[in-house]
């Protein structure tokens, strides 16, 4: 377009830009990811991606959108990615390319698409596959020894065309937080667990490193002011007082601060998923209410609920929030008393 | 003397390449007289000057041209010595790109001042004082062009004279060259201002990319304990009138309120020279010191006679006064693009930038809002503009200003920073140009319901002030003369009946 009116400088980084750099920043824990489960995560990121791109470009024609101008937006990718690493890595491809058409076609355009959806895509797309394929979605690769080993790749690709069932279970565990959930349920207390079970101190070993590997890369979105510190920093600091608050009352049956900080996504959640600008508040304070609350509902829905990885559900239902949080927050204005 | 280090920020604003430097490399330079100076009738903020010569007639540097029409208007000097051409309808700098009432100068080389009388400003009353610049001409040089003779005048008492030295658009240099070059003459007329205003203490807020004119006025005002310089980070806008004060005294002037209230006015260095060479040397506004960038040879500042072309100067820097060039006035962030470059120099130019192509052409495609509230943490005045864009492009123009969208300076800080490439400020302009051609519509209606009211209410009196008379007129005619009346006309009628009867017979007859 042709403008015409101040201001007629500008210096800003696009929308492609900063979508570019959320990638980019996943990279870390991706790498990660791959180094111990294998493969499997790459998979689901390529084929995640290829699937947000085609139901983009097909939902863009549909809605006589030009597709070369909101393709390269990058937008459909962050989402495909978000979804793609919160879907265990041993979940087979039709899982992937359901839950990421849910996210584009339903969650993003059928609510107005890039800027216009109230609730975070990939988020949508996760809670969809959750609800309607529990057994899949709970189920965690346990660490491989040589991730990038032929025999391991085999596997993956095996896993990933064919399902768990056909190759077989030994490769998966629970998931440490719903594992925990479940002995916890049958009167067992969390310090026999965590002794008792040496697989799952490896898995949690390697959860940890992934989960610094998004910190160091939520550091640097941070760092390059693409997101603001109120929703990461409030969300970390709430999810751990509340955390350590109930484990210092009942070490027993109340997991460490530690093990909420970098479990179950909780880093991927705090600077990449309650981050997305679309469908969270704006205000400064709002972002601060937001993510208090988000940190408030994970933990009872992981403790307390029916869904140990609920992150889902809360960033949802705190999406629902997001206009009164707004309007009710609303920084004063200049010379306004 | 003494600098103030302590600010108080305001939120956002922007950190732009200030481009200043390419443009203070070289003096401030003059032109040769121009063959001809065209001389706007209007230039300053409220009434159009009367025309006090007639076409023809010989005039001198300094006499007056058009003098202010009332009190919210400012006079026009002639530039220099000449004749005046004519009086008509010229393109003059303005975003409409319609034409105005100018005089043509046609000067006669020769420049003779008229008898200068400066003013004894420390012997007479200071009422007198400012009442003599009423007829000075002198406007508000840092673009608003607002008579200065009305600031001087307040009913609030001053004790503050805040010196606005940020300059804080980029490309534009004029005052920092101003106050490089002319700073005794600064100092001179704050000292001057101080008096006038009836003031006890100057402060000149100026940001800190001007190290040159900061040591010049602060080895100036030493001996001065009333006046003092404060240095502001250089952060745009942070020589908007309500950010300066803030970021010197920590007071947020409150919407709809002057600074005057809180005992404080503000004037532009600029317009404090004119004020000093007014009154100490009898000149009257006719020159101003313009800043021409952007993509000419050689940047530079000029200090011109008023009604100068703008394309002599663009010339003389080295560009193309082409017809085809784009020219900014003003700053890029609140500036506007020159209709022409055949327009003559105002008043209000303090700035001229020959754009670049892509200052001009926007080519970026404008993607949806994403929310991401970048212009939230750029806005000054912490409004909240992505939620002021939502309802500004979904015409809920109610609910954009209960969202404060008259707090909107328009410094473009939103636009600057979007990463969707909004032309935000151009919604906000819509909208409030919306909100209030609707409320002088529903003006315009209230007054016509008002009057229909008012004709419907006189129509209903006058006719029942008939049906009074009428019925007072039958109350006093008495029965007796109604009856006697009635028989008169009976009689009067049978007579005629009678008569037409025999007529008809008569006329069987023939």
């Amino acid at each position: 377009m042709i403008n015409q009116q101040s201001p007629f400088i500008q210096k800003a980084a696009s929308v492609t830009n900063i979508m570019l750099m959320v990638i980019l920043a996943l990279v870390p824990g991706l790498i990660f990811y791959v180094y111990f489960f294998g493969v499997g995560v790459l998979l689901n990121v390529f084929v995640a991606s290829l699937t947000a791109l085609i139901a983009e470009y097909f939902v863009l024609k549909m809605r006589k959108l030009p597709p070369k101008v909101y393709l390269s937006d990058g937008s459909a990718l962050v989402a495909a990615w978000l979804l793609a690493l919160s879907i265990p890595s041993i979940a087979p491809w039709w899982i992937i390319v359901v839950g990421t058409l849910f996210t584009i076609v339903i969650a993003k355009h059928f609510y107005g698409g890039l800027g216009s959806n109230i609730f975070n895509p990939a988020m949508i797309g996760y809670a969809v596959l959750l609800i309607s394929f529990p057994a899949i979605m709970t189920k965690w690769p346990s660490p491989i020894e040589n991730s990038l080993s032929i025999e391991s790749i085999r596997q993956a690709l095996q896993v990933f065309f064919y399902g768990l069932t056909q190759v077989g279970d030994g490769l998966t565990s629970a998931t440490p937080l719903d594992y925990i959930k479940t002995e916890l349920l049958q009167g067992q207390i969390l310090p026999d667990i965590t002794i008792r079970n040496f697989g799952l101190a490896t898995i949690l070993t390697s959860n940890q490193i992934i989960s610094l590997a998004y910190l160091l890369g939520g550091i640097v979105l941070l760092h390059k002011k693409i997101i603001s510190w109120h929703l990461p920093i409030t969300y970390l600091l709430s999810l751990a007082f509340i955390s350590g608050l109930f484990h210092l009352i009942d070490p027993n049956n109340y997991s460490t601060i530690s093990f909420h900080l970098l479990n179950g996504g909780t880093m991927l959640c705090a600077f990449f998923i309650i981050t997305d600008p679309v469908s969270g508040p704006t205000t400064p304070k709002g972002k601060i209410w937001f993510a208090c609350m988000v940190a408030i509902l994970v933990y009872v829905i992981r403790v307390f609920g029916g869904y140990p990885e609920g992150i889902a559900f809360a960033v949802i239902f705190m999406n629902i929030c997001v206009p009164l949080i707004d309007n009710l927050t609303q920084p004063k204005v200049f010379g306004h008393g | 003397m003494n600098i103030i280090d302590t600010i108080f920020k305001f939120n956002g604003g922007i950190k732009a390449d200030t481009k200043k430097s390419v443009s203070t490399v070289r003096p401030i330079k003059k032109i040769k007289m121009p063959k001809q100076l065209i001389l706007p009738l209007r230039q300053h903020v409220g009434k159009v000057a009367k025309l006090k010569v007639n076409i023809g007639e010989k005039v001198l540097k300094g006499q007056l041209l058009a003098e202010a029409d009332g009190n919210v208007s400012a006079a026009i000097h002639a530039p220099t010595s000449g004749t005046v051409a004519s009086l008509e309808k010229q393109l003059i700098p303005h975003p409409s790109g319609l034409p105005d009432y100018c005089v043509t100068l046609i000067p006669d080389g020769k420049d003779t001042w008229i008898e200068k009388k400066p003013i004894n400003w420390k012997k007479i009353d200071r009422k007198e004082t400012i009442k003599k610049i009423s007829e000075s001409g002198i406007v508000g040089l840092g673009g608003a062009t607002f008579p200065t003779h009305l600031k001087l005048n307040n009913n609030n008492e001053v004790k503050t004279l805040i010196v606005n030295a940020a300059e804080c658009e980029p490309y534009i240099t004029c005052d920092d060259m101003l106050m490089r070059e002319k700073s005794a003459e600064l100092v001179e007329g704050i000292r001057l201002a101080l008096h006038l205003l009836g003031a006890q203490n100057a402060i000149i807020g100026i940001e800190d990319n001007k190290p040159e004119a900061i040591e010049k006025l602060a080895l100036l005002i030493k001996n001065d304990a009333n006046i003092s310089i404060k240095i502001v980070p250089t952060i745009y806008p942070s020589g908007d009138a309500k950010r300066l004060i803030y970021l010197i005294t920590g007071i947020q002037i409150a919407k709809g309120k002057r600074s005057t209230e809180y005992g404080m006015q503000m004037f532009n260095v600029a317009t404090i020279v004119a004020l000093y060479k007014f009154i100490h040397c009898g000149e009257p506004s006719i020159t101003r010191i313009i800043t021409i960038t952007g993509k000419v040879r050689t940047p530079n500042n000029y200090e011109v006679l008023f009604g100068t072309p703008l394309s002599d100067l663009i010339i003389d820097a080295g560009g193309k006064a082409s017809k085809n060039g784009s020219f900014i006035m003003g700053g890029p962030m609140m500036g506007y693009k020159l209709p022409s470059v055949n327009v003559p120099v105002t008043k209000a130019m303090n700035c001229v930038i020959d754009a670049e192509p892509e200052m001009i052409e926007n080519n970026n495609p404008v993607l949806p809002c994403i929310r991401c509230a970048k212009c939230a943490e750029a806005c000054p005045v912490n409004l909240q503009p992505q939620e002021l864009f939502w309802f500004s492009q979904s015409n809920q123009f109610e609910k954009a200003e209960n969202y404060n969208l008259f707090d909107c300076i328009e410094c473009g800080c939103c636009s600057y920073v979007c990463p969707s490439n909004i032309p935000l400020v151009q919604y906000y302009r819509y909208a409030k140009s919306e909100i209030i051609s609707d409320r002088y519509a529903k003006e315009e209606a209230d007054i016509a319901r008002e009057r229909n009211d008012f004709r419907l209410e006189r129509l209903q009196r006058e006719k029942e002030e008939r049906a009074k008379k009428i019925a007072e007129r039958k109350a006093n005619t008495s029965s007796d003369e109604k009856s006697k009346v009635i028989d008169e006309k009976r009689k009067a009628i049978t007579e005629a009946l009678e008569r037409v009867k025999q007529e008809g017979v008569s006329e069987k007859n023939d």
